[in-house]
């Protein structure tokens, strides 16, 4: 019997199951766009057939770091910027399980910019969900890398000199597998694409658009919205990568200007994760790592001494 | 110096073949039956530059390089004249000749290759007046040209083994064994007429030197082994599968070791963007249940600090390397210090909770390796090994016998899927991950992916269950169940048989020497020595940095008058944390200290010793001596 009978465990889950048992201390405004997100993913895991026992959700720091206080799974609520990193090796360590990484827009593109570019490039079947609300919500304000130009914070009194970064541009051309563009205030799309973000194999990005109603005030709330799937203006092919970029930076540029474009931008079914192309090559095993440290009959007689020859 | 030791020298420059040249020339003296130690010196140049090997040979145990050396094979830096470029570089293909006569012993041998080092530059060091004076037997030979014969340019270093053997009497056919196993066709041909021909060439010399090879006598299977490849069998036998890392020397060449082999240990190796990730890398895969290491050098190491406190808050065990090299900041990449002991225990915020290795050798650095991992596992906390660039890249040979172990691959504090059932954490209705009760501080952890057993660890301070929480008796629970594991470490080291710490000397000496890391074998030479001379002295070697072993240096202390300690930094931090520790001896300490790049040799502890006890002449060249407190 595996180690780990909770993977790939056939039963149906609903979304209470995600609810926690005991009462968490973390706390987010009222009308806060993280709840959005919270809403969505506890929708979306029963949908993807996956239970709290079988999931593994690894968060930064800031308001959106809370999310593990509020969502029942195993979880690992790490540090500022750094749940890449421990995401893709807890996937290698054990691919059966569901990897979902979570994060502000400071943690994501800020100070994790790096683990960002590289989890992409190696396409690490892991979902990331990043709550973008232009701000530093949980240092109470400051500006962030996508806070507009101009943005007025008490870290930058006379506004934001910056352009802010382009997250669906810079993670196509990180090498994404997936990317979309979602909203709190948009629960029916939200639910659906994290359902396809969760179940793509590879990485798979969503920019979660959130507002902070304490620190954002004049920001938009994100409405009115566009989906630019069910919309006959945007007609564009998601698997194209040129066709997508153009939208990508479409979007970026209205967003910049207060138009809200949302949806599914790319999506490359075709490209194996790290974890299959690694295994290809012969530098990780068939079988889960993580299994073999429970298993009886494991294959553990190699040792050192296999190696002393060369020494001797 | 005697001549029951070998201390053979080759110099040339970086790229030409030295390190692999001296691997088999330690290889075939330790199949000779002798004991071997090897120093490595180079700079931090890729190709060029001047560099040399030592290797030491005894029929005795070796401890360290020894004073000086006393056979010099003299190479030239082939590109200092680069051909090609027609670039020439000053005097730099000298080098490897004239940088080495300073160390060179009184009766040594020299070699070195007229095809490169040509005689009428000689004429401005003067070797004939040196060699005069010093006793110095000079062989120059046409290595080059040898070499050329039979094979091309690059194979002259072949032809200075052959010099070497004859010179010594020794049989090349342990030479040509080695060969064999590593080379074939052409090349292996090539090779083993060079080494032939150079070996007979010395016949015509009229041979007036008396060092020759001493008879080797060691028993049992030996391999010869640097300390960077015995920390990663420790860590492959402590059943370690999983490494990330990013390149730093001299941490690189466990790094290397390591992506070499877990593929074929059904393991996992990653390259990753930057030690933050390396670290955090290794944490993922610990946490989803599979024993990991990372590692880094003094640079990288300080990216690692905020993973490494969370490992500590989340009780997420992982085994972390630091190998140590001359700092502050990028410091001297090629050059071992024993700088960073401070900073590898209190690294990260809050008050540290981890293990602290410093092995001293070769057998050590397996050993402890496999130590750290399995408390790290037992205890759920970041273990780590310090260790220098002299430790790492020094060659040893030791008895296979020390691998000789059943694999590791217990999880430690983890639970299976039917005692999570069976356990009494439900209380709550839900898996207590981090119980306050435990009396050894430890609460059993389960992995994701098992049934019943989710919970959340944070980086917060956090209640049982793993959910944030400032509560001040949550918070005082927590913190001090954590401050048990140390102390249940420490109970459990001191209950072993063995202990880490290791001692030399008469047991009812009068002075002590106190020592940690990379030193200590070289101070257990200088020990002998000067007991040998009438100095009544004993040493203690002291591995066991966090938790520190309180008992035993305690009474090391007590039973001496003063006690000098010898490490490889400018501010004394062994001795500040051992003061720091034990709250007193503070007026019975004082410190001889070395920072200069190169490790101790035996007689700058000897000659700083009897300064310090009689006060003398000063403490010898680059060896500051810092007396006791209050003095
Ligand atoms: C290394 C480090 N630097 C700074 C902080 C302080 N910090 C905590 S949250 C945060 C910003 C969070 O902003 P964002 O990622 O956008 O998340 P939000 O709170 O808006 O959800 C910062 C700077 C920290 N915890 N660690
Ligand atoms: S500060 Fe902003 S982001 Fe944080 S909880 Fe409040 S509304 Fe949400």
């Amino acid at each position: 019997m595996s180690a780990f009978s909770a993977i790939g465990e056939d039963r149906e889950t609903d979304r209470e199951e995600f609810t926690p048992g005991i009462e968490p201390q973390a706390t987010w405004c009222p009308g806060c766009g993280d709840f959005g997100v919270l809403k969505a993913l506890k929708q979306a895991m029963p949908e993807v057939g996956r239970t709290p026992d079988e999931t593994l959700l690894v968060t930064g720091i800031g308001c959106s770091g809370k999310l593990n206080s509020y969502f029942d799974c195993y979880g690992y609520h790490s540090i500022h910027g750094r749940s890449l990193p421990i995401a893709r090796a807890a996937k290698l360590a054990n691919p059966g399980l569901e990897v979902i990484a979570a994060g502000g827009d400071g943690d994501g593109y800020g100070i994790g910019g790096n683990h960002f570019m590289h989890t992409a490039r190696e396409n690490h079947d892991i979902t990331y969900i990043v709550f973008n609300n232009e701000i530093f919500g949980l240092t109470k304000g400051q500006t962030s890398p996508t806070s507009p130009k101009g943005h007025k914070s008490k870290t930058q009194p006379h506004g934001s000199a910056k352009d802010p970064v382009r997250p669906l541009t810079l993670s196509l051309a990180s090498g994404s597998s997936y990317v979309a563009r979602t909203a709190a205030v948009n629960p029916r799309q939200a639910k659906e694409i994290l359902q396809e973000a969760i179940e793509h194999d590879g990485f798979a990005h969503v920019d979660f658009l959130t507002q902070c109603p304490t620190w954002n005030k004049d920001a938009k709330e994100y409405v009115p919205y566009t989906d630019i799937q069910d919309d006959d203006e945007f007609d564009f092919d998601t698997g194209d990568r040129m066709e997508a970029a153009e939208m990508m930076y479409e979007a970026e540029s209205r967003l910049w200007e207060g138009e809200v474009l949302t949806g599914r931008f790319y999506h490359d079914a075709d490209r194996p994760s790290y974890g299959a192309e690694k295994r290809s090559v012969g530098e990780m095993p068939e079988d889960p790592l993580a299994e073999r440290y429970f298993d009886d009959d494991a294959q553990w007689e190699r040792t050192a001494d296999e190696l002393i020859d060369r020494h001797t | 110096m005697t001549n029951d030791t070998l201390m053979w020298r080759i110099a040339g420059g970086s790229g030409d073949g030295i390190d692999s040249t001296s691997q088999n020339f330690a290889k075939a003296l330790m199949r000779a039956g002798l004991d071997v130690f090897t120093h490595r010196h180079y700079p931090s140049r890729i190709r060029g530059g001047h560099t040399y090997v030592e290797v030491r040979a005894s029929d005795e145990p070796v401890r360290s390089r020894g004073d000086g050396f006393n056979f010099l094979l003299a190479l030239g830096d082939s590109f200092a004249r680069n051909p090609q470029e027609g670039a020439y570089y000053g005097n730099e293909e000298l080098k490897p000749l004239t940088e080495n006569l300073d160390d060179l012993n009184e009766g040594g041998v020299i070699v070195y290759d007229t095809g490169q080092i040509e005689d009428d530059e000689l004429a401005e060091v003067d070797l004939e007046a040196r060699a005069e004076e010093n006793d110095w037997h000079v062989y120059p030979m046409n290595l080059r040209e040898i070499a050329r014969e039979h094979g091309s340019d690059v194979m002259r270093n072949t032809a200075g083994v052959g010099a070497t053997a004859a010179l010594l009497d020794m049989d090349p056919g342990h030479f040509e064994d080695l060969m064999r196993d590593t080379m074939s066709g052409d090349i292996l041909d090539a090779n083993i007429e060079i080494l032939e021909a150079a070996y007979d060439r010395v016949e015509e010399f009229d041979e007036s030197h008396d060092l020759r090879v001493p008879t080797g006598t060691h028993d049992g299977e030996q391999a010869l082994m640097t300390g960077s490849n015995a920390i990663a069998y420790g860590a492959l036998d402590a059943g370690c599968r999983f490494i990330s890392g990013y390149p730093m020397t001299p941490w690189t060449d466990v790094f290397t070791i390591m992506s070499q082999n877990l593929p074929e240990f059904g393991g996992i190796s990653e390259q990753v963007e930057d030690e933050i990730a390396a670290a955090a890398l290794a944490l993922g895969a610990s946490h989803a249940g599979v024993k990991a290491m990372s590692g880094s050098s003094g640079g990288g190491f300080a990216l690692m600090s905020e993973p490494l406190g969370l490992a500590e808050m989340t009780e997420t065990p992982i085994v972390l390397v630091e190998a140590m090299r001359a700092g502050p900041s990028t410091g001297m990449p090629t050059k071992p210090e024993q700088g960073d002991l401070d900073f590898v225990l209190y690294t990260s915020q809050g008050d540290s909770n981890r293990v602290v290795f410093a092995p001293a050798n070769v057998e050590e650095a397996y050993e402890q390796t496999r130590a750290a991992f399995e408390l790290a596992y037992d205890y759920q906390l970041p273990a780590i090994v310090i260790y220098d660039q002299k430790l790492g890249g020094e060659m040893r040979n030791v008895s296979t016998d020390l691998f000789d172990r059943e694999p590791a691959p217990d999880l430690g504090a983890t639970l299976t899927e039917e005692e999570i059932a069976e356990a009494a954490h439900h209380e709550s209705g839900k898996f207590e991950r981090f119980r306050h009760d435990p009396e050894n501080g430890v609460s059993p952890r389960s992995i994701p992916g098992q049934k019943g057993g989710r919970f959340l660890a944070t980086g917060n301070e956090h209640n049982k269950v793993g959910h944030i929480s400032e509560d001040p008796d949550n918070r005082v629970a927590q913190m001090s169940r954590r401050a048990r594991k140390l102390t249940s470490i420490r109970e459990e080291l001191d209950a072993k048989d063995s202990s880490h710490q290791t001692y030399q000397g008469p047991e009812d000496a009068d002075y002590g020497i106190l020592t940690w890391g990379s030193q200590q074998d070289t101070v257990f030479e200088a020990v002998d020595r000067l007991n040998e001379k009438g100095v009544s002295v004993k040493a203690l070697g002291v591995s066991d940095m966090m938790p520190y072993p309180e008992a035993e240096v305690t009474e090391f202390l007590e039973s001496v008058e003063e006690c000098v300690v010898v490490e490889m930094n400018a501010t004394g931090q062994f001795r500040g944390l051992t003061q720091r520790e034990l709250g007193r001896f503070g007026p019975k300490m004082s410190s001889l200290l070395k920072f200069d790049g190169e490790p101790f040799e035996p007689h700058e502890i000897v000659e700083g010793v009897e300064s310090s006890i009689d006060g003398g002449q000063p403490a010898p060249h680059n060896v500051k001596y810092v007396p006791a407190a209050g003095d």
